[in-house]
């Protein structure tokens, strides 16, 4: 892994982002919404899908989904039977509801669609064709964005839009990425290191760069991206092709049961008629899951998405539900990305306070993280009040660079520094003086306790020296160890990955309460241990951005690289997390889990739905003929016909019902699996036996009401 | 002492001797089956099959294994019946006609013993005894190898191995079946029953006229027709002859002898997967429905209405008065819920409602407890179902000891509970379509229709019995319910055998706290649900049209 003390992005974040940043501390706990799920459903969003609803009616794209496509064949067949009787209003009326059924079916696909939609028409608007300068033999020629192949060299220069992802091999930019983001503060892309890739699309705002592409045209990130959100590149993953396979089998079984009965009812005295037969056979097939099951798929994908997270595979979102160990890396994900000032240790001849003094003064003009920490703690501690650059007339401010590593002022024939060790006592040794004999001794105690050792060094008239060091500490992120407990009780074990030294990294362990610490880990470490929990049975999931990281990336079963890392990270991972937040792996994990809920949860819903059914059609069918089969009439429906109708449009409405619900994945909270169960068993399974009671009861009634019937 | 109370204590007694079986009995199996030593005996019998009983055999093999062992044993069963008129020991029958044999045959196979024939008036000693018998001992146990395969299937990982069939085939044979078949034949001949190879004798009524009793070795047949489940009766009136079946006694014993292996096999199910407790949820699942069935079928029978039947304490018709309404209605549960298909009451003069139990028992797949070995992977299918239902319902890929359930064994699993009622229903709908079946009829109205459900259903199952009344002894039937009985006994274990294969070959999950509990409550009243709603709702429209037209009338 690669440090951050360098000044890292975050210090140019003082521009208030357009998008709200996912901010560090695990949110979530809003009270009106769960954590995972949001996404508001807006009813409009069904009228502005429903020629897509009915684009979908072609048999050839009904035909993906089975139990669907027998309802629509059984439309067909319905409406053939209505032409041939056109008086009977009855069978018209079965048909129009069965197309309605067909046709809500579609609505709750195309409306899932239609949110990824808006999103993909977003992207492609960053897509415009760019110009790209290609450098051949070093000289610049300008050729479409198109017609670059991998490895060419191309330049970027501020305002250039950049044509494909690449690698910066040569200098340093600040990039607009919030085409694809949607972050508005600009991100810093320099050559080597683990922050060298830039994605096509994105823009550069200063300085001049050099980018090797790395992806074909028609193949980068956006490219993926735009299909991704658009679900064009949507594969079916393993559990849905499973409960596919089941929800196929229980369509056999009933068509079935509904095929062999005319026999039956025939010897009994009745006749059905195929209009009766096909209301009965698409009531009891699982039509509500049947036709919400893409829509749930979709907007799975769809809501990693609006969490800025990109799913290379649906298979991927699955896996994370079924993750049980998290490694995570220490630096940004249980501890703050920054480490803060906790103390101020002068070195032999000095006092605290002037540490204090000169460690305020030469950070005034540091904006990182560590350096505005520095200056809260000199006034938080030692009742410094906060000095503004303008109040000292005549200073010369040095604001910290990646480069010189330090910050300081030349105030008053006073000369401030302080920034890296080693860069300090380069700089005192330079303007001649000496560095304190106890000064190496208190840096090597700092990093020993797993600190960042920062040197304060003042030039004066007694020449340059060493006035003492700041100690910069690890900070736990607020509600880590609540986040842990969560995760520990729905049995998912946490990692926490860090090069520090084992001592270190067991009091930080401790702190934020993870289950286990890899300490000193080298990617060879953390790749055996992801092996090791593999070999258990266990699903491992990670977030990693640097290139040392591909490995472990791609060996995790849920990947989640950083959007500010290598295209190696990016490319081995299977998810990208665009706000680069690795905290996010555990949303990740809730939104798989929620995913399959969803998905159980109407299965269950639509099977349990099958008893009411049968007790408002079996009796309406052959109570005529077996008039003992009316004590099965326990809804007390108003007439046979109104009986299946009831039941028929029942079944429509609630697919229709049930869209807002597929779409927003059932609620869910982190708890164990057997109070998982218990809720949506209730919830889900005693609901699916009685609400169509209800439902039907009610619909008959109005029926009853209709004049004439 | 009122017949209900009897019939209650009767449950209590039973369910008693059930428990105190379970432990020592499903233990008792689990190391016959997972035991590496064999009995000089058996290596007597290994060596004259020519089978190693070491090698491990993948579910291919051990698929072939089954039904070339089936195959032969239908094969020698079909040619001993042809050949009767020829053999010793015929008691002077001839031998049986093509369709009827190749019905027997597979019948006695497939653990079916569905008898279109009248035993007494058919089948001599040698084909009772060297065939039909010997059929009674190796059907149930090759039953319960294929259990004991899917079991392994669970225990086992990285592996595709389940165990080797003839060793599985021998040991339940010889170690599980003949020992406790012996005991209880005895018991069953102190009781009364008989045992002898004496010719037909020739008997005076009371009021004038003549009646044939057979001799034959009725009680060491009727202890492995009920302990394997099988319910092939030496006589026509099956466990209602009292030389089957003499005393309440013998009665209780015989219910005994029915559940007491599919029962304790749940404990050998969780021994060898590690877990007893995930035996006791099924065992759970099993006994909420039995006695559920149980108490639904004393309901009907006792608390019919009519004069008639309220003097006689409850619906008599077609059962033995020795054993009472009580008595009946646990064995006819008991026989419909396992795949035995004795009787020792004529199902079809039950209530409708109470027919319907019968029928619905069977219609439910046999699963509580259901047949030696076919129950216990019958009801482990259905809950590898249920579990992915629940399994996605706590946000994880289903997982069932430890075992995923995907694509691949979904597709098994869903084949597996396809087979049965495509089955039923669609033999049964073309028994109703075509002109000349239905004349088998006895009854007009439901009561007929049932009958051919009935029949189906049983076959399809395996169960045996009939719903008296049908003359099940034509072309038609005799063939149709052969398929029946035979692509409902292989069909369903090609997917077990297939399904078992790829859970071996798994790596094991482990458990944590996000891992669904199948061991719990919970997940017991999850299954039952799940086995009512997806099998029972299936046959709802055909109940509706048999015995709920009648029952409700």
């Amino acid at each position: 892994m690669t440090t951050r003390t360098e000044k890292s992005e975050d210090s140019m974040s003082t521009v208030t982002p357009t998008r709200a940043p996912h901010s560090d501390v695990p949110t979530g706990h809003h009270p009106s919404e769960g954590r995972v799920g949001a996404g508001l459903f807006d009813p409009g969003q069904l009228v502005d899908s429903l020629p897509e609803a009915f684009r979908k009616l072609d048999p050839r794209v009904m035909v993906k989904s089975p139990v669907m496509f027998v309802v629509w064949v059984g439309s067909v067949l319905t409406t053939a039977f209505s032409f041939k009787d056109p008086g009977d209003w009855f069978g018209w009326t079965i048909s129009a509801w069965l197309w309605l059924t067909v046709v809500f079916a579609n609505l709750a696909e195309a409306v899932a669609e239609g949110r990824g939609k808006a999103q993909a028409d977003t992207l492609r608007k960053a897509k415009t064709d760019t110009v790209a300068r290609r450098l051949v033999n070093d000289r610049e020629e300008r050729v479409p964005g198109t017609e670059l192949r991998i490895g060419d060299l191309v330049v970027c220069e501020a305002g250039d839009v950049i044509p494909g992802d690449g690698d910066v091999v040569e200098g340093v930019a600040s990039v607009d990425e919030s085409a694809i983001t949607g972050e508005s503060a600009p991100v810093i892309r320099e050559s080597g290191g683990d922050r060298s890739a830039v994605t096509g699309g994105t823009k550069v705002l200063s300085d001049r760069i050099v980018i090797k592409i790395t992806t074909k045209p028609g193949e980068t990130f956006i490219d993926r991206m735009i299909s991704l959100v658009e679900g064009a590149a949507r594969q079916k993953t393993p559990n849905e092709i499973a409960l596919n396979i089941l929800l196929a089998s229980l369509t056999i079984v009933f068509l079935l049961a509904c095929a062999t009965l005319p026999p039956f009812a025939t010897y009994a005295g009745t006749h059905l008629t195929m209009v009766v037969l096909v209301a009965l056979l698409v009531c009891l097939i699982p039509t509500t899951i049947g036709a919400l099951l893409s829509a749930i798929g979709i907007a799975g994908m769809d809501r990693l998405v609006q969490r800025n997270v990109l799913a290379m595979s649906g298979r991927a979102v699955e896996a994370a539900g079924d993750v049980s160990t998290l490694l995570l890396d220490k630096t940004g994900t249980i501890t703050l990305g920054n480490r803060q000032a906790s103390e101020f240790v002068p070195v032999r001849g000095t006092t605290e306070a002037q540490v204090a003094d000169a460690a305020q003064l030469s950070s005034l003009a540091d904006e990182t993280p560590e350096g505005r920490s520095i200056v809260v703690l000199a006034k938080e501690r030692y009742g410094l009040r906060e000095r503004h650059q303008g109040e000292l007339a005549g200073a010369e401010w040095i604001a910290f660079t990646a480069q010189t590593r330090m910050s300081g002022v030349d105030v008053d024939g006073r000369r401030i520094r302080k920034g890296a060790a080693g860069s300090v006592i380069a700089w005192v040794k330079e303007q001649g003086g000496d560095v304190a004999e106890d000064a190496q001794a208190l840096t090597d105690r700092i990093s020993e306790a797993g600190g960042t050792p920062l040197l304060v060094a003042l030039e004066d008239a007694d020449g340059a020296r060493v006035l003492g060091v700041i100690h910069l500490k690890d900070v736990v992120k607020q509600g880590m160890r609540e986040r842990f407990e969560e995760l520990r009780r729905m049995g998912i074990k946490t990692v926490m990955i860090t090069g520090d030294n084992p001592l270190t990294a067991q009091a930080i362990a401790e702190e934020a309460g993870v289950d286990d610490f890899l300490a000193e880990a080298t990617p060879e470490d953390k790749m055996a241990l992801i092996k090791r929990e593999q070999a258990g049975g266990k699903l491992v999931a990670m977030t990693g951005d640097g290139t040392n990281d591909a490995p472990a990336l791609a060996q995790a079963d849920v990947g989640v690289a950083m959007n500010t890392g290598t295209s190696a990270a990016k490319e081995a991972g299977n998810m990208v997390d665009l706000d680069s937040n690795p905290t996010k792996l555990i949303e990740i994990v809730e939104i798989g889990k929620q995913l399959l809920i969803t998905r159980g949860a109407l299965t269950t819903f639509s099977i349990a739905n099958d008893v009411a059914k049968y007790f408002a059609i079996i009796p309406a069918l052959f109570a005529a003929v077996y008039p003992g089969l009316d004590k099965l009439n326990i809804m007390r429906l108003s007439s046979p016909d109104s009986a299946i109708l009831s039941a028929v449009v029942f079944n429509a409405l609630i697919i229709i019902a049930l869209v807002p619900l597929s779409l927003r994945g059932v609620r869910y909270r982190p708890m164990s699996a057997d109070k998982m169960l218990r809720r949506n068993l209730g919830i889900y399974g005693l609901g699916g036996l009685v609400a169509p009671f209800i439902g039907i009861k009610i619909i008959d009634l109005l029926i009853s009401l209709i004049p004439g019937l | 002492m009122g017949p209900v109370l009897a019939g209650v204590l009767q449950l209590l007694a039973l369910i008693g001797a059930l428990a105190l079986a379970y432990i020592p009995l499903g233990t008792y199996m689990a190391r016959v089956y997972s035991s590496d030593r064999h009995l000089r005996i058996e290596k007597w019998i290994y060596r004259g099959i020519g089978a190693d009983p070491d090698t491990q055999m993948r579910w291919p093999a051990y698929l072939r294994s089954v039904l070339a062992f089936s195959v032969a044993g239908v094969l020698f069963l079909y040619l001993l019946q042809r050949l009767q008129g020829v053999l010793p020991g015929s008691l002077g029958f001839s031998s049986v006609d093509p369709a009827q044999s190749f019905n027997t045959a597979v019948s006695f196979v497939t653990n079916t013993n569905w008898q279109s024939y009248y035993g007494e008036q058919t089948m001599g000693h040698v084909v009772q005894t060297a065939g039909l018998a010997v059929q009674n001992f190796v059907s149930a146990a090759v039953g319960m190898a294929v259990a004991v395969a899917l079991v392994r299937g669970f225990a086992r990982s990285r592996t595709g191995e389940l165990g080797n069939f003839w060793a599985d085939l021998v040991r339940g044979t010889l170690r599980v079946l003949v020992p406790i078949a012996a005991v209880a034949a005895v018991v069953l001949v102190a009781c009364g029953a008989i045992q002898n190879f004496s010719g037909i004798h020739e008997v005076g009524q009371f009021l004038g006229g003549s009646q044939q009793w057979n001799g034959g070795a009725v009680a060491s047949q009727e202890a492995i027709k009920e302990l394997g489940t099988n319910g092939g009766g030496y006589f026509n009136a099956n466990s209602a002859h009292p030389f089957e079946n003499p005393t309440p006694f013998t009665n209780l014993l015989e219910i005994f002898l029915i559940l007491v292996i599919p029962f304790s096999l749940t404990r050998t199910f969780g021994v060898l997967v590690g877990s007893v407790k995930q035996g006791y949820a099924i065992l759970a699942t099993m006994g909420v429905i039995w006695l559920g069935f149980t108490a639904l079928m004393m309901g009907t029978e006792f608390a019919h209405h009519g004069p008639a039947l309220q003097i006689a304490g409850g619906a008599l018709e077609g059962k033995e008065v020795r054993f009472g309404v009580g008595g009946s209605s646990i064995f006819a549960v008991a026989t419909t819920l396992t795949s035995t298909g004795a009787v020792d009451s004529f199902h079809s003069s039950f209530t409708g409602l109470g027919g319907g139990v019968t029928m619905l028992g069977m219609m439910l797949g046999e699963i509580a407890p259901g047949g030696v070995g076919s129950g216990l992977y019958g009801i482990l299918i259905l809950a590898v179902i249920a579990v992915f239902i629940a399994g996605l319902m706590v946000g994880r890929t289903p997982e069932y000891l430890g075992k995923k359930i995907g694509a691949r064994e979904m597709k098994l699993a869903a084949a597996y509970i396809l087979i049965t009622p495509a089955l039923v229903l669609v033999f049964t709908a073309a028994s109703m379509a075509l002109p000349t079946p239905p004349h088998s009829m006895l009854n007009p109205g439901a009561h007929g229709f049932s009958e051919v459900l009935y029949a189906f259903t049983s076959a399809a199952n395996n169960n045996g019995s009939a719903f008296a009344g049908l003359n099940a002894n034509t072309d038609w039937f005799n063939t149709m319910t052969g398929l029946a009985m035979l692509f409902g006994r292989f069909l369903p274990m090609v997917f077990v055998l297939a399904l078992a294969g790829s859970l071996a070959g798994q790596k094991p999950i482990p458990v944590t706290a996000g891992t669904l509990r199948t061991e719990k409550p919970l997940f017991t009243g999850l299954l039952v649900g799940a086995i009512l709603i997806i099998t029972g709702l299936t046959y709802f429209p055909a109940l509706a049209l048999g015995p709920l037209a009648e029952g409700l009338a």
